[in-house]
């Protein structure tokens, strides 16, 4: 599937900035990246989500779309355990397995978890120090203090996310005196600095405006050569803009997981059809 | 008929109206009462104190009032002139009299002098020892409080042990210092064997300030952004690395807050620290000890005992006026200046920490 064909059937705006990539085979290529499967989750005894499975491709941007309370987000910070924040939440049944480790043995270190699977969430965050320190944050969590390492990350992931010229003359200025579009980029910047394999995004461009929500979509499409991207929105343009792949979850289950065109263009199910028609959620 | 009723733009006051206007007024007169009552207090004790705190001749400041130990005051009639004279001096004048009498080989005269305690000196030695009390116990109180704060924040799990936990706190804060003071002299005084010390007082004051500190920590913890928290988390940080680098910082300012109310409250309470740390009168001064453990275990004089001691447990006369306004002047700006310094400190953190 080209990006191309994705503009043709979403006239809704949006040129992809990226150059055409060879269509449908690629998809064929990635490796299973993150195996979920049968995966029941509790928040105290209700039950937020049953019986989901389902195998997310690396170097890939796979979409969960649904209405509020589906539990895309749930399911979403189950992949780095941010659930384990909540007293009340709990998994269930089921495994979910990065690289064939299931994060939720014992054993695992949360701390290398997280590490490895970054996360972009709904309001940026970015903390009140500078930009430079920022993007620093989790280096120096790691001990790492030479300056000219971290002024090279810093320049390496303010590239990367496409922040660099922006900010280049100013980066010892709060992180907060940012817009609100490059607040965003800058935590997307934040979480490249540790060089994660997976990204989360948790409606990363719910709060922003039209610009600079293509700015962010842009990016995504730029950083999915070098990460696996899972991306959680309730904008159903933007699914179909910049993902791969796309879950469609209601109350819960999910209800169908395929190729994005597919998704879009003939679902099997009654209620995706239903959902990305726009005739409910 | 038209022109009995009203325009409905009309200022003829209706009911509604009246009762406002009239509401308005209740609140203000309370406002006001609390204004004049405030000002009569803070007047009284300024106008008086600075009469012992100030003079008019150079170098305007009664600077023995502030470096001196109190003293007792003599009053005596010699050669038909008026003395008042501390104690030293008075022993002083009185050997000088003796050996001039003694070289003129005259019988020693005779003073007929009135004592008053208290009356002369300073008190300096109350200063330092309020200071030394509130830096102790502030120190205690806070890193007892900020440390169970966290723990209660950020650690504990959420349920019915942690909410019985915090009732029981906030319940602490009730407690009269009386019970305090007692508490503290039954615990630290007897049964640690610290006797009367700054030590028994630290922690007697720490646990009566205790309540406030950690309520006041735990409101400034959950006024930073979860979104810091999660920020950092999913970073990789620890849980302590979290709260270390991206939530005490921006929690400080309402930390220092709350301490500034609990200064205040070390400073002035009486009760708990008249059976555990406080002396009527010391002759040494605190670090005027062999060895430097003996710092500890020493009693002090503070301000707020030394306002109770001249106020109730010696004569009334015309000279005890004086120096109870004077100790009373003194402590309130010694309370300001603290107060000051931490807020000065607390905004300048805030500006730092801003978000």
């Amino acid at each position: 599937m080209s990006a191309h064909t994705l503009m043709e059937i979403t006239p809704t705006t949006f040129a992809p900035p990226i150059a055409d990539k060879p269509a449908q085979a690629d998809s064929e290529v990635h490796q299973t990246l993150i195996d979920i499967a049968n995966l029941d989750f509790f928040y105290g005894e209700t039950k937020a989500l049953h019986d989901i499975s389902l195998k997310i491709p690396e170097k890939e941007v796979t979409a969960f779309i649904g209405p509020s309370g589906c539990g895309k987000s749930t399911l979403l910070r189950c992949l780095n355990r941010m659930n384990d924040l909540i007293d009340i939440a709990r998994v269930d049944r089921g495994t979910i397995r990065i690289r064939d480790i299931d994060i939720y043995q014992p054993d695992v270190d949360v701390i290398e978890l997280r590490k490895r699977v970054g996360m972009v969430f709904q309001k940026s965050n970015p903390f009140p120090k500078s930009i430079y320190e920022n993007i620093t944050y989790g280096l120096r969590l790691q001990g790492v203090s030479a300056k000219s390492r971290l002024d090279e990350v810093v320049e390496r992931s303010l590239r990367g996310a496409a922040l660099w010229d922006e900010v280049k003359d100013r980066l010892h200025e709060s992180g907060l005196s940012l817009s609100g579009g490059q607040q965003q980029r800058l935590c997307i910047a934040r979480a490249i600095a540790v060089e994660p394999e997976i990204i989360l995004m948790d409606e990363p461009c719910s709060a922003l405006d039209p610009i600079a929500t293509a700015r962010v979509e842009e990016l995504i499409h730029e950083l999915k050569s070098k990460y696996t991207i899972v991306i959680v929105t309730h904008n159903m343009q933007q699914a179909a803009r910049c993902s791969d792949r796309t879950a469609f979850f209601y109350l819960g289950r999910l209800v169908e997981y395929a190729d994005t065109q597919t998704i879009f263009m003939k679902p099997s199910d009654a209620q995706t059809e239903a959902y990305v028609s726009g005739r409910f959620g | 008929m038209k022109s009995t009723e009203r325009h409905i733009y009309s200022l003829r006051p209706s009911f509604h109206r009246r009762v406002e206007g009239a509401v308005v007024w209740v609140l203000r007169i309370a406002t006001l009462i609390i204004l004049v009552a405030g000002l009569a207090v803070f007047g009284d004790i300024i106008f008086k104190g600075s009469r012992t705190v100030f003079q008019t001749s150079f170098p305007f400041v009664n600077v023995a009032f502030l470096t001196e130990a109190p003293k007792t005051l003599y009053v005596f009639e010699h050669e038909g002139a008026s003395f008042e004279m501390a104690d030293d001096d008075f022993r002083a004048f009185r050997t000088g009299l003796e050996e001039e009498a003694a070289a003129a080989g005259l019988p020693a005269p005779q003073l007929k002098t009135k004592s008053y305690v208290y009356s002369a000196g300073g008190v300096f030695p109350n200063i330092v020892g309020t200071i030394l009390l509130v830096m102790g116990s502030m120190t205690i109180a806070l890193s007892l409080g900020v440390a169970s704060a966290i723990y209660l924040n950020e650690y504990a799990k959420q349920g019915p042990v942690v909410r019985f936990i915090r009732l029981a706190i906030l319940n602490l804060a009730g407690v009269p210092s009386i019970v305090f003071g007692l508490f503290g002299f039954g615990m630290f005084v007897i049964y640690f064997g610290w006797n009367v010390s700054l030590l028994a007082g630290w922690f007697t004051l720490a646990f009566m300030v205790l309540p406030v500190v950690i309520t006041a920590s735990e409101e400034a913890l959950k006024a930073v952004p979860k979104g810091f928290r999660e920020g950092s988390l999913a970073l990789g940080a620890t849980k302590w690395q979290t709260i270390r680098k991206a939530v005490l910082p921006y929690a400080t300012p309402g930390i220092l807050t709350s301490s500034i109310l609990g200064i205040a409250r070390v400073a002035g309470e009486t009760a708990p620290i008249m059976f555990t740390a406080a002396y009527v009168v010391r002759d040494k001064l605190p670090w005027e000890v062999e060895r430097a453990i003996d710092f500890l275990f020493q009693g002090v004089m503070a301000l707020p005992y030394h306002i109770y001691v001249v106020s109730s447990k010696i004569p009334q006369n015309e000279y005890s006026e004086r120096v109870q306004y004077g100790t009373a002047f003194v402590f309130l700006g010694i309370v300001a200046i603290i107060a000051t310094t931490s807020i000065v400190l607390r905004n300048r953190l805030r500006s730092r920490y801003r978000w």
